[in-house]
């Protein structure tokens, strides 16, 4: 077998060239494809939140939600209002002036405000599982998408379907990351300070997520899903863990919701529909529900593969046909269904399941 | 690590009562589960409960795990009374139970079973957890050591790594023991251990439960296999159509006539002949 220690040092090592690919990521990618690619990664690792957080709920706890994007939603509205000039607007005799927030304290609070939605979506659904959470998790998704939808009067509150814009974007230690801007002699575009803050946020919340697996709390969520029954004999307090779950997932969604509102400048109602609900589902699904890293990469590949699908389907067409038969956006969702149909019948555990047969395969190899 | 359950103040009591049920009834609609039954199991003993098919046996297991509320009637635990219908509870006050059917965390290895079952006695919560603090690290790896020789003393230490439901049935019900155990419970509630069992297995349970009483736990046993209940139990009660109809050592129940007409049937009545 291998040396002792060597396969720590190889871990460090393909940590280390993770970081510096990671690193220089956006300016490859940039001077090679252009910044709105960048801005396609920046989107993914939003997903990857998102998915994360989702992963939670339904890949640890196993509580079907299909509304998910409700907290997204709460996120980033919150995020607008405390960073657009919509309020004063909407409420000169209130705010004087328009409200801009450290996106320091915005994005805790869209945490803050997104978690205690979660506690509500959780807390009348206890008893329900399976296809009934799921539709009630989908009637509150629409419930609060609607809400904002409509929450233009009697008070304008969201502005309705015209949504929300001039939102300020996130500034960091007094630099906008909304404009370019020169750091140790580099050009930074926005898409790639943004995506900087982001991958920080994302790792964190990597980093969380690993650490909750291993923990008694982790394991009290799988524990629920395998036997909610058993798992109450053993003296978990379902309630109270479970809401947990809701909890802490709808805690990423806000926090993606806020960075999205900043990101963007403009928020509305129409981002955040039951599609978006059942994308993030699938990349927790098509990943393999429960495992971390297939979360991640379920997450980048329906992130990223349809942009790549729209981006070679038009020359793709030319160079076999001579001209373009099938119009590439049409073309994109077709093949995006066949590879969620292919994957779920060859691999139905997802693309890279949960790795407790590796584990026990390695305990097979160090008994021989 | 010989007494996994065993407790100073338990032997200094020994006689004195653990558990009683007073007066415990349930229907389901017009089913009457259980009507007025009471029962007290003694520290120590294994205490055995039997009874023909849908006599609730299993219905008074799950009142006192607290998975079912009874509409009458409540049960003292070592000197409280149980809350009724809140299994984590129930479970903290030191009641753990098994299942008939086998009910394992399936994705889970056997280890990690074992730990879920240690759950609350843990207090590491979101916080400790997410920081990995000094005071984590140490409840999670003195977790994983008890979980490691929970599964020593039930003898499937060497199958720790692997998925429970590759265990065998006869592992599988060992290993749910372990996960029981690993509450550090006062009373261990089995519910048929033996159903399913080869002859083999059932001895090698019966050797497990007897090295549980040696250890100082109290177990109360539900189990069809009259012969293991009578071998094995100091004091047995019988439950037919909802209520106890017998409650004594071994020898006495096995002569009870109601007993013998609970399972046999009735002899010929020479009245209405």
């Amino acid at each position: 077998m291998t040396l002792p220690g060597d396969p720590k040092l190889r871990a460090r090592l393909g940590i280390v060239l993770i970081g510096i690919a990671l690193a220089v990521l956006p300016f490859v990618v940039g001077a090679n494809f252009g910044n709105s690619w960048v801005r396609i990664i920046d989107f993914a690792l939003l997903y990857v939140m998102l998915a994360l957080g989702l992963n939670i709920v339904v890949g640890f706890a196993g509580l079907l939600d299909l509304g998910y994007i409700a907290f997204y939603a709460v996120g980033a509205y919150l995020y607008a209002l405390l960073s657009s000039p919509h309020l004063a607007i909407a409420f000169p005799a209130v705010f004087a002036s328009a409200p801009a927030w450290s996106v320091w304290l915005v994005l805790p609070l869209g945490a803050l405000v997104a978690g205690l939605f979660g506690v509500m979506l959780g807390t009348p659904t206890l008893k329900l599982r399976g296809d009934y959470l799921a539709i009630v998790t989908l009637g509150f998704g629409e419930i609060i998408r609607i809400f904002l939808n409509n929450l233009n009067a009697p008070l304008n509150l969201t502005n309705g379907p015209q949504g929300i814009n001039n939102i300020q974007s996130a500034q960091i230690a007094g630099q906008s990351l909304g404009r370019s801007f020169e750091l140790f002699g580099l050009q930074i575009p926005s898409v790639t300070a943004h995506y900087y803050f982001f991958l920080a946020l994302t790792l964190l919340v990597i980093f969380i997520c690993v650490r909750l697996q291993d923990s008694r709390l982790g394991r009290a969520w799988v524990a629920i899903r395998e036997d909610e029954l058993a798992a109450r004999a053993c003296g978990i307090n379902t309630r109270n863990v479970k809401l947990l779950a809701f909890g802490l997932g709808a805690t990423f969604g806000g926090v993606a919701g806020g960075l999205f509102a900043g990101f963007q400048g403009f928020v509305s109602p129409e981002s955040f529909g039951l599609l978006e609900s059942i994308m993030v589902l699938c990349m927790v699904v098509l990943g393999g529900m429960g495992n971390i890293a297939g979360v991640i990469l379920g997450a980048l590949l329906l992130a990223l593969l349809p942009e790549v699908l729209r981006w070679g389907a038009a020359p793709v067409q030319q160079w076999l046909f001579g001209k373009v038969l099938v119009d590439p956006e049409s073309l994109r969702l077709l093949l995006f269904g066949v590879a969620l149909v292919l994957v779920m019948r060859w691999r139905p555990a997802g693309l890279w399941p949960s790795a407790l047969r590796k584990r026990e395969l390695a305990a097979h190899a160090e008994a021989t | 690590m010989s007494d996994p359950a065993s407790r100073p103040e338990d032997k200094a009591a020994q006689d004195a009562v653990l558990l009683s049920a007073s007066g415990v009834s349930k229907r389901f609609g017009g089913v009457q589960a259980l009507l007025d039954v009471s029962l007290t199991i003694r520290r120590g003993e294994v205490y055995g409960l039997i009874g023909p098919n849908g006599a609730g046996k299993t219905s008074f297991f799950n009142v006192l795990t607290g998975l079912y509320s009874p509409d009458e009637g409540r049960v003292t635990f070592d000197g409280h009374d149980l809350p009724p219908g809140v299994p984590h509870r129930i479970a903290g006050a030191g009641i753990a139970r098994t299942f008939q059917n086998i009910r394992l965390f399936g994705a889970m290895s056997a280890l990690e079973n074992v730990m879920v079952g240690r759950h609350i006695r843990l207090r590491t919560g979101v916080i400790g957890a997410i920081l990995r603090t000094p005071a984590a690290r140490a409840e999670e790896a003195a977790t994983e050591a008890r979980a490691h020789e929970l599964l020593r003393y039930v003898g499937i230490d060497h199958l720790a790594n692997q998925q429970s439901t590759h265990l065998s049935y006869g592992d599988q019900r060992r290993l749910e023991i372990a996960r029981a155990l690993a509450s550090e419970p006062k009373l261990l509630a089995l519910d048929e251990p033996a159903a399913g069992m080869n002859a083999t297995e059932t001895a090698g349970l019966r050797t497990l439960i007897e090295k549980l009483r040696d250890d100082g736990l109290t177990v109360l046993l539900i189990e069809h296999d009259v012969k293991l209940v009578m071998g094995l139990c100091d004091r047995v009660a019988v439950l037919d159509y909802g209520e106890k109809i017998a409650e004594d050592v071994p020898d006495v129940v096995r002569r009870h006539p109601r007993v013998i007409t609970a399972y046999l049937g009735r002899q010929a009545d020479p009245e209405a002949a």
